[in-house]
Formats: structure tokens, sequence, C-alpha cells
């Protein structure tokens, strides 16, 4: 039984916590978009699976038509269908203006019913999962001994953490984009009043949310499954809506809550193999214990955005 | 004098309907360029209405509207900062959080990286311009009404706005800053530009305009040089009626003693800040204290303390000989205590129904070991509405009231209660004159009968007006506590901004 | 004079219309993805509305299927009119159905007569229990209810699953099902020889408890006044703290009557998949059913009715059988859609005319 606190047991906890935290750090990026125009997506998880199935169909199909590529055509059709669902949402939330709790359920109950009837209706009822080779694992210093295996990534992980962080903060914090988009999240009458367009700035979160999400989704199908199951986001979104409440809305704070949950979800699986007389599934239940442990330590007296779950209405 | 011949904007035949309601009725307007426009009318003429349609926040039904002769479509507050137009509005459209630089850039630049040191320079250079002192760092919720609402007038300036739309701008402001506003405003006449300044305040449009145009229920009642004219013509004019005040006869003079007495109460704001500081107050029966002060000095937390919404962390309460100090509000009404809110529209629930309303505070008065006597709560209902006068039905949606009868609603399920003690906050903001009359006329009468009352209130017409005493709150302490007779508005707007009596 | 929208309430009889609008919209919308698996769209309808209804066996499935939908929809509809988001209602099933369980492995020496109310007393306690730690943190930690509710519901099935795999497994098949609940507490059944049982009377008792305390007691007047606006409750006087404690506490065992029920009138044994998502059904049903006890009711009768004839479509036109979810999520969404019509009113007007009571607005 390898030793909890050996070095390559940190190294592999460690390479594990980032690609777990992968599709968590792209999802609750954009619900901290979403969330800070002032608007509540819980069709986060819907959209999530819906991108798992539509990235690895997509991909699936495109392997089986010969098209070289197979893998990418899978993931922008998934970040095309979480377009469109953020779109969906935003109909409903901005222009409608119905109750925000509801809508998005409804888009996750609709995301979920829409990829198990597409899967069987495209599939079938098969003995064996239908499977593609899927994203390879990216080793920049391969042949080094720890750095090399904590980097040891996929190319969607190192987007995430090098990439999307930091331009987040940058689009939130440095641009006009980001001020307006701040800005009609606390006050949008100010924003009215300054000849901007608020339907128009909420619309283009949802979709850039949505998008997001999607990818967060089809990481686990395209990357590291290869494959697309029913179990596939398990909760992850509604782990992600309380990331971004316990990041207080902030991208980095965000990505590090995305890191916590990743670890523990790393370790209560490194933990289950090493001989604890206990059933799995409690290991399982860990990750989600520890958010909620999270949010009850960190979120007393936290802000919201000033208008959130406010539908804006000229009145 | 303003150019008779070339208006900057003529509004023509405007008509606006919100559901049941014509807001404007065939209105004319037209604005000279130089000239400081008055648009006159109570609370519900229309004013603010046909102004957002100028802005574009609104379109109008029928009528169109020129600017320098120009037949223009103004679908958003976009076209209107287009054509030159500014609005600065009662209910501040500024974000809090931020700074005054992100509140005046916002909307003005697409560039994607934002340069906050330009934009600071480019800011203090057009606050410059105008002699208006501002710091353009300063983050809104730090700074006070009165800067507040600068930055409002130099967001339109930053946005070149050559028509400056001012809605009810003294409505917050103390004696000396409302001199302040009015000479930037005659800065701004001298260099051209044009202002419309809607008020239902006779002596200020008297003071400051060069005309006005006087709404009344959605239509133009008149419109006339301010030089020939007078406030009693004006009022007629608005209200039909030359407008008489309330009249207060002197206490019966019966026994006082004290009903509501607040001892050394300190208590903290919803930032963890101090808002009252060691306040002692004594309102006796049979008498009226009016608390004047600018928003935001404590008076807010005053009325949360005495509704038992907020706990008092030093200090005591009494009403009569009963401490209540951080009591429920349910002990708080059994001792004799009614309320009425500040914001009488956010606190009654405009979903459920008038009825409902009127007895929600009194449930355990109107149910039996939990069950509700529906029959009795109907029949109070009906009684309320008859004895105060109430436009509504008992099933009608309380949402579905006017502002003054739902304020009329608020008030009589306190007053049918029988309160001992009353705490009244900004009771007729809002309000129409009829409406507003009324309800003075009711406290005045709880006053004949004994009742103690504490009217907290902005609006320092209505203290003089109605109150027997006068204390003035400035950031969470009482720097006066006097008789009103003799009392000038001079002297409480001094008060009122912090300035101690020499 | 010309037809204007104006924005008034839409009359009575209106308000009746727009659930059966959002029904023939919703299958109109749907019926792209009947027609892409080669199927027949109004066929389809019928098999999912009218089918079920044809003969008596099919019905009593279809009222079967309905009951634990009654009580996940008033659990929901109950918990949102107090202004509680309470998505917990699986994980409170489940524990519900544990609690069932436990219980009905021990009454193998006790009578019906006790352990009957002890089972749905015990589901009702465990669902509570389970809704009270999100119930805390809302009420002294201001923390949302609606994502820690969300992630105990995993965990509420992680730990079932435990258990199933551990002390419960049927130690003869080695499957994940505990062993067979005593006869004593096995739910009665209403029609000889059906699945139709006791559970059935058990969830309209409650509706109709619900809709008595929503209606007629103060308790329900408060819980509603909290729901529609909480700061001018709590100016009321009204204890908003301990109401909105109370009203998550009963959703929560009222969630946990729906698992018991599912234990004791239909499987006899705990498994993994005692519950296919009612829980999250109930939302749809309490939102069809605009949180009012006899529209959730209905709801929850008619998509009792959707998912009986899902089986029967799948089987018959070989559409998957998850249709019947995109159904149900889209009437959902369809419905929300439609329930802001309530909000307007076409009428005949003449142009610029003068308004009922002439009373401006500013």
């Amino acid at each position: 039984m390898e030793s909890i606190l050996s070095v390559t047991f940190l190294a592999g906890l460690i390479a594990a916590t980032l690609r777990v935290a992968t599709p968590l750090v792209f999802a609750s990026i954009g619900e901290v978009f979403t969330e800070r125009s002032g608007i509540l997506n819980l069709g986060i998880e819907g959209i999530m699976f819906l991108g798992a199935f539509i990235g690895f169909t997509a991909a699936y199909l495109a392997n089986e038509a010969g098209l070289g590529g197979y893998l990418w055509i899978g993931l922008l059709s998934a970040i095309l269908a979480g377009i469109l669902m953020g779109l969906l949402m935003g109909f409903f939330s901005v222009s409608l203006g119905v109750n925000q709790h509801v809508a998005g359920l409804g888009i996750t109950l609709l995301c979920t019913g829409l990829s198990l009837f597409g899967f069987r209706m495209v599939f079938g009822e098969r003995a064996v999962l239908p499977s593609v080779d899927p994203f390879p694992l990216l080793s920049p210093l391969n042949g080094m001994p720890i750095l090399g295996d904590i980097l040891s990534q996929y190319l969607l992980t190192f987007i995430a953490f090098l990439i999307v962080v930091p331009l987040s903060w940058w689009l939130l914090n440095r641009t006009a984009f980001g001020l307006n988009l701040r800005s009609v999240g606390e006050n949008p009458e100010a924003v009215d009043a300054a000849g901007l367009n608020v339907f128009r700035i909420r619309y283009f979160v949802l979709a850039l949310g949505g998008a997001l999400m999607a990818i967060g989704g089809a990481f686990l199908s395209l990357a590291q499954l290869g494959a697309f199951t029913p179990g596939i986001i398990a909760g992850r979104g509604w782990v992600c809506i309380a990331l971004v409440i316990f990041a207080r809305w902030h991208p980095v704070r965000a990505a590090l809550g995305a890191l916590l949950f990743g670890g523990v979800f790393a370790l209560q699986l490194r933990l289950q193999t090493m001989g604890f007389d206990l059933p799995f599934e409690l290991f399982l239940a860990l990750p989600y214990l520890v958010t909620i442990a999270a949010l009850a330590l960190a979120s007393r007296q936290v802000s919201y955005p000033g208008a959130y779950l406010k539908p804006y209405r000229r009145e | 004098m303003s150019n008779d011949t070339n208006p900057v904007v003529t509004m023509r035949a405007i008509s606006k309907r919100f559901g049941a309601v014509l807001a404007n009725d065939r209105v004319d307007f037209s604005l000279q360029a130089g000239e400081i426009h008055a648009l006159l009318g109570e609370n519900g003429a229309g004013k603010t209405t046909l102004m957002r349609i100028l802005y574009g926040l609104y379109q109008a039904d029928e009528g169109e509207i020129q600017v320098h002769g120009r037949p223009v479509t103004i679908n958003s507050p976009k076209s209107a900062i287009h054509l030159g137009i500014g609005m600065v509005s009662q209910h501040f459209a500024l974000v809090s959080p931020h700074t005054v630089t992100e509140n005046l850039i916002l909307g003005t630049t697409s560039r994607l990286p934002l340069d906050l040191e330009q934009a600071h320079a480019e800011v203090s250079a057009v606050a410059d311009e105008f002699s208006i002192s501002i710091d353009p760092r300063a983050i809104i919720r730090d700074l006070s009404v009165g800067q507040r609402q600068r930055v409002e007038i130099l967001k339109a300036l930053h946005r070149k706005a050559r028509v400056l739309v001012m809605d009810e701008p003294t409505a917050v402001l103390i004696p000396q800053e409302v001199e302040q506003l009015f000479s930037s405003l005659r800065n701004f006449k001298d260099k051209g530009f044009s202002v419309v300044f809607i008020s239902h305040k006779l002596n200020e449009v008297m003071e400051i305009t060069d005309r006005v145009t006087v709404l009344r229920g959605g239509r133009v009642a008149g419109v006339v040089s301010t030089k020939d004219t007078n406030p009693t013509e004006l009022a007629r004019m608005m209200v039909g009626r030359p407008t008489f005040g309330v009249t207060r006869k002197v206490g019966a003079g019966q026994e006082q003693i004290p009903a509501l007495v607040l001892e050394q109460v300190t208590t903290l704001d919803n930032k963890g800040l101090p808002a009252l500081k060691e306040v002692s107050l004594v309102v006796r029966t049979g008498e009226i204290v009016g608390l004047a002060g600018v928003s935001g000095n404590g008076q807010t937390e005053i009325a949360e303390i005495l509704a038992g919404l907020r706990p008092v962390t030093q200090g005591r309460l009494r009403i009569f000989d009963r401490d209540v100090t951080n009591a429920h509000p349910q002990a708080m009404m059994a001792a004799g205590l009614g309320r009425i809110p500040e914001d009488s529209r956010a606190n009654i629930i405009g979903q459920m129904t008038v009825a409902e309303n009127m007895v929600v505070e009194r449930l355990d008065q109107f149910s039996r070991r939990g069950y509700l006597e529906r029959k009795a709560i109907r029949r109070y209902a009906e009684a309320l509405i008859t004895e105060y006068q109430i436009k509504a039905s008992p099933d009608d949606r309380m949402r579905t009231l006017s502002g003054g009868n739902l304020q009329k609603v608020v008030l009589a399920r306190v007053l049918a209660q029988k309160p001992k003690v009353l705490v009244v906050a900004q009771p007729t903001r809002g309000l129409d004159v009829a409406a507003t009359e009324y309800i003075r006329n009711k406290l005045l009468e709880q006053r004949a009968e004994g009742a103690a009352i504490l009217l907290i209130s902005e609006d320092l017409d209505e203290i003089m007006q109605v109150s027997d005493r006068i204390a003035v709150i400035y950031e969470g302490q009482i720097l006066a506590d006097r008789a009103a007779a003799g009392a000038t508005p001079e002297e409480l707007g001094l008060l009122m901004a912090g300035v101690h009596p020499g | 004079m010309r037809w204007q929208i104006e924005r008034l309430p839409a009359p009575v009889w209106f308000r009746a219309v727009i659930p059966v609008l959002s029904i023939v919209v919703t299958f109109v919308l749907t019926s792209g993805f009947v027609l892409a698996v080669g199927a027949n769209p109004i066929e389809a309808a019928y098999y999912f509305l009218l089918d079920p209804l044809a003969n008596p066996v099919r019905l009593i499935e279809v009222l079967v299927k309905t009951t634990p939908l009654l009580l996940t929809g008033i659990a929901v509809a109950f918990a949102f009119s107090g202004g509680y988001w309470n998505i917990g209602v699986e994980g409170q099933l489940y524990m519900g159905a544990t609690a069932a369980t436990a219980i009905g492995l021990q009454m193998h020496d006790t009578p019906a007569w006790l352990a009957l109310p002890l089972i749905i007393v015990g589901g009702f306690l465990a669902g509570m229990a389970w809704a009270l730690v999100p119930a805390l943190m809302k009420v002294k930690l201001k923390i949302d209810e609606v994502v820690t509710t969300l992630l105990l519901n995993y965990v509420a099935i992680f730990i079932v699953s435990a258990i199933l795999n551990g002390p419960w497994r049927d130690p003869i098949s080695q499957w994940p099902q505990s062993p067979e609940i005593a006869a004593t507490a096995i739910f009665p059944r209403l029609i000889p020889r059906s699945r139709l049982h006791l559970g059935f009377i058990l969830a309209i008792v409650i509706i109709a408890l619900v809709w008595f305390v929503l209606n007629r007691t103060a308790f329900g007047m408060k819980m509603k006044a909290v729901g529609y606006n909480l700061e001018a409750a709590r100016f009321s006087g009204i204890r908003v703290d301990r109401t909105m404690l109370l009203v998550a506490l009963t959703s929560g065992g009222i969630a946990g009557l729906a698992g018991a029920s599912e234990v004791a009138g239909i499987h006899f044994h705990l498994i993994d998949a005692i519950s296919p998502g009612y829980g999250y059904t109930g939302i749809i049903i309490a939102t069809l059913g605009a949180l009012n006890p006899i529209g959730v009711s209905l709801a929850a009768f008619f998509i009792g009715l959707i998912d009986t004839g899902s089986q029967t479509v799948s089987r018959v036109l070989g559409v998957p059988a998850y249709l019947g979810d995109v159904l149900q999520a889209s009437l959902l969404l369809v419905t929300l859609a439609m329930l802001l019509l309530q909000g307007y009113r076409l009428t005949w007007r003449q142009r610029g005319q003068a308004p009922q009571d002439g009373r401006p607005v500013e």
C-alpha cells in the first residue's frame, strides 16, 4: 500500500485534481459571467449533460463518416448546443422575465431528457457502450520526475487554467465589456439610462456561459471517458452553482474552488483503493459534503449582485 | 432672455397610456435654448412620464417630437443621448459599488481595454469645466445624496448634453445644497443650455425658472412666463383650486406624558458601522415630533428599531412604562405602537388582497386556535374601507391600488388598532395633494385624540407644517430638539447639514 | 376602434384555457421528435393521453403512477408557496423510503394497525430530518437552499446505495435490494388484486390538509406572505425564520411520505431506483398546477397519464420512452411562458379613449 505522503502519490493526486477540476472551471466561470449580469442559470447541470452528449455523438458520427478531427467537430457541436440553450434561458429569464429558478430547472430537465432520448435514438440499445478514442494527454515535460506527471494533462485542461481563468479575470475587470456586465448585475437602470442595451448584454453572457458549460460537459465525454453515460455529470453542475457563491463571483476564486472539489474527489478515489473498510459510496459522497461545508463556512453575509434574480423592465 | 422662435425641443400632442390609465393626454411642450423651463404638477400629473418619453425610456402612443425643428424618433436612451438630451432622475441611475469614473464612462467606450487613469483625468476635466467638485475615484455608496446628484449631472454633461432634464432635483437636498444647485443651473443657462425642471414646489419654480408648463391629470393646464405669474395662480392651475394647508389647532392642553422614549439608543447599520449614536428622544401624548434630516443620516435605522426590525446595541426603548428594547414587533404593537413604514408599496403584500393586508399584522385577533375567521376579516375590511373612503374592495389585490389608496389601507390598518404611539416615516412621499392632505389631517386628528406621533420625513415643509416639536438628525445624532414655533428653514437646513448653531 | 393588448388581468375563463393551450403547444413542439423517429405524432398523442384512459386496468395503473407524484408535487408546491425553494424532494423521498424499510423490516410481529402508522410517521420524520440541515443553513446562515438541497439529493442516493450494497444486500440473490418488509407493513390494496394502494388515499388526504392549511389557517396566510414578500412579512411582525423552517420541514416530511408510499405500496423493499426522478417531476407538477392544491392534483394526474402512456408509445411506436421526459420538461417551460398571459387582456377600445377611473400614474 502506497504511503499517503509519498511524493509519487502527491504528484498523482495533483495531476488528478487538475483533471477533475477542468470541467468545473469551465462551467463555473460560465456561471460567474451569467450571475454577474444578475441571472441565475440553473440550467447548468443540463447544459453540461447536453454538452457531453452532443460532443460525444457528433464526434462518434464524424468518426464513422471518416472525418479527421472528429473530436474537434464534437467539441464545436457541443459549444453550439450550449449557446442555443443559453439563448433559450435568455428567452425565459430576460425576455419573458419568468421565475429563474423554475426556468433553469426546466432547462436542465429538458436537456437531460433530450440527451437521453437522443442517445437512445442514435445508438439504440446496445450491449457494449459506444465509444471513441478520446483526446490525448499532452506531456510537455515528459520524462521529468514530478513535474512531468503533474503537467501531463489534456489540452483543454491547459486551456482552462492558463487561458480561460486569466482571460475571464481580464475581461471582467479590465474591459468596457466587463464594466458594462458588472453594472447590469448591480443596477440595470443605470445601464439603460447610459444608452446600453441591457437585454443584449444579458443574452450575450447567457450564450457565453452556455458555451463554457457545454465545454465542461464535453470534456468529460471527449477527453476523460471517450464515451457517454447517464451518470456522466452526476451533479457537478450544482457543485458549480455552490462554487460560484463560495467564490463570491470571482473567476480566479471559482477556479480555486474547482480545485478544492477536484482535490477531494481525486483523494477519495485513491482512498477507496487503500483498503479502508467503508462503502465506496460514502467516499463518493465526500466531495458533495465538502462543498456544502465550504458553503457553510465561507458564505455568510455574502453580497449578491444588486440585480440578482430580477428581470429588468423599464417601469 | 429666451428666443421665442427657435425651440430646441418640441413635443406635440403626446399621449401615453399604461393599462387603464392615461398618463399623458395630448400634451404639448416646447423648450427654448438658454431657458430653465419648469414642468409643474402634483404627484401623478404625468410630468415624469412625459420626460421619460423624451429620454427614450418610454415610447409615446401618439404624438411627435422635434429637436431643432427636425422630427425625431427616440427609441431608447441611446438616441436621446445622441440628440444631446440628458436626464437626472429622482432615483439616481448609479451603480453603488463602482467609482464615479466607472459610472461616467458606462456606455461611452467600447474600447476593450479600459484605461482607468485616462478616464479619471477626463472626468476631472469635465468637472472643472462646469465648476462641479467631485472626486473621480470616490465610490458612489460613500457619497452623500447631494454629491450623487452632482455625479448624475456630470454624467449628462460628459455625454455632451445640452438639454438637461431634472426630475424633482431638490427633493433630497437641504436648503444650502438647493442654492448650490440653482447656481449651477444658472451657469448652464448662461452657456446656452436648456433645463427642464420637474417639480411640484411652487416657491422653487418661482425662484429659478423662466417659463412654466403646468400639467394636471395628464393634460396641459397652462403655459406661462414665470415673471408674469404668481404662486396662487400656479397652484390654481396645478390642482384646480387654491391650495390650503392643513390647519393645526393648538394642543388641547391636556397633561402630556412621555409615551415613546428613546434613551441613549445606539445601533449599527447593515454594514456594521454605527448608524445611531446615543440618540435620546421623547415623544409625549398629544404631540407630534418631527424628525428632520437628509436621507441616510439614521432615519431608516430609527424607524427599523421602532418597528422591531433592528436590534439596539445600547440604550433603552420605552413605550409608556413598558421597556420594549429589542422586543418583537408583535410585543411592540401590543404595547400600543403603530407603524407606517417608509415605503408602503414595498411593505405590503401586493399579491394578497386588501382584506388580507389589513389583518396580516394582527392575525391572532382574527383566528381562533389557528383557524381563520374569514367572515370577521371581511367585515373588518369593509368597515375600514368605508370609514377611510378607500377606493377598493376587500378582494382587490393590493398591487392594483393607486398610491393614495394603498397608503390609506396602511393608515387604516394601523389606526384601527387605536395606537397610543405612532411612528410614521415619509407618509406622503409620491402622493398627490388630495391624498397628502388627507393623511396629514388624519395625523392631526390622532394627535388631538392624545396619540404620541413621531414623524420622520425628508420633506421640511411637511415637518414644519405639522409638528409641535422638531428634532434634527445628522450622522446618527440628534443635533437639535426644539419647539416648532419660530423655526426657520434656513436654521433647520444648517442643522441638517451638520452645522451646529453658532 | 381596434383591438389592443393591455396589461390588465385576463378574464377568468381564460385562466382555465391556459393549461389546455400549454398542452397543445407542447405536443405540437415535440411532434418533431416523434417524426424524427418515423412515427406519427397524432398516434403518439393518442397513446400518451387517451389510451391510458381506455380501460379500467390502464386507468388504475395511471392512478398508481400518480400516487408518488401527488405527494412530491404537493411537497414542492407547499415549499414554493412559502418562499422556500426545496429542490431536495428527491433525497428526502429516498430517506423516507429508507426509514419505511427499516421500520418495515422490524414489523413481523406487529399488527397492521400499528405497523402502518409507524411506517407513515417514520417516513415523514425521515424526510423531515433530511430537510433540516439546508433549512437551518438558510435560516441561520442565510445560505441559498437551492444548492444545499440539490447536493444532498446525491448524498442521499449514495447512502441508500451503500446500505443496499452492504448491510441490506439481499443475502440470497446478492442483488442490491433490501429484504422484504413485513406483510403487516404493506399498504393494503384499495381495489383487490390491483396495484392501487393506501398511498393514494394518503396522498389525497395530505393534499386536502395542505389546502386547508393554506386557505383556512393563520399559518397558511403567514407562510404565503413570506413567500410573496419576505420583508413585508417581517415588517408585519411575522416570525419569518420560524415560519420558513416549518415550511421546509413539512415539505421534507411530505416528500418522505412519498418514499414510504413507494416502498410500502409498490416495491415492498428498498431498491436503488425507488424513484426515477419523482422529486424533480414534482417541480414540474407544482409549476403546472400554479402551486394550487387542486391544480397540483390535476397536474399530477396528467403527468401520471403521460408516464403511463410513454411505456405504450415506446412499445408500440418504437419511440424511446425518454420522449415522456422531453415532453414533461417542454410542458414546464411552455406553461411558464403561458402563465404570463394571465397578465394581459385583449380589449376593443377606441384610440385614445379615456380610461375607466381616470386615475393618472406618474
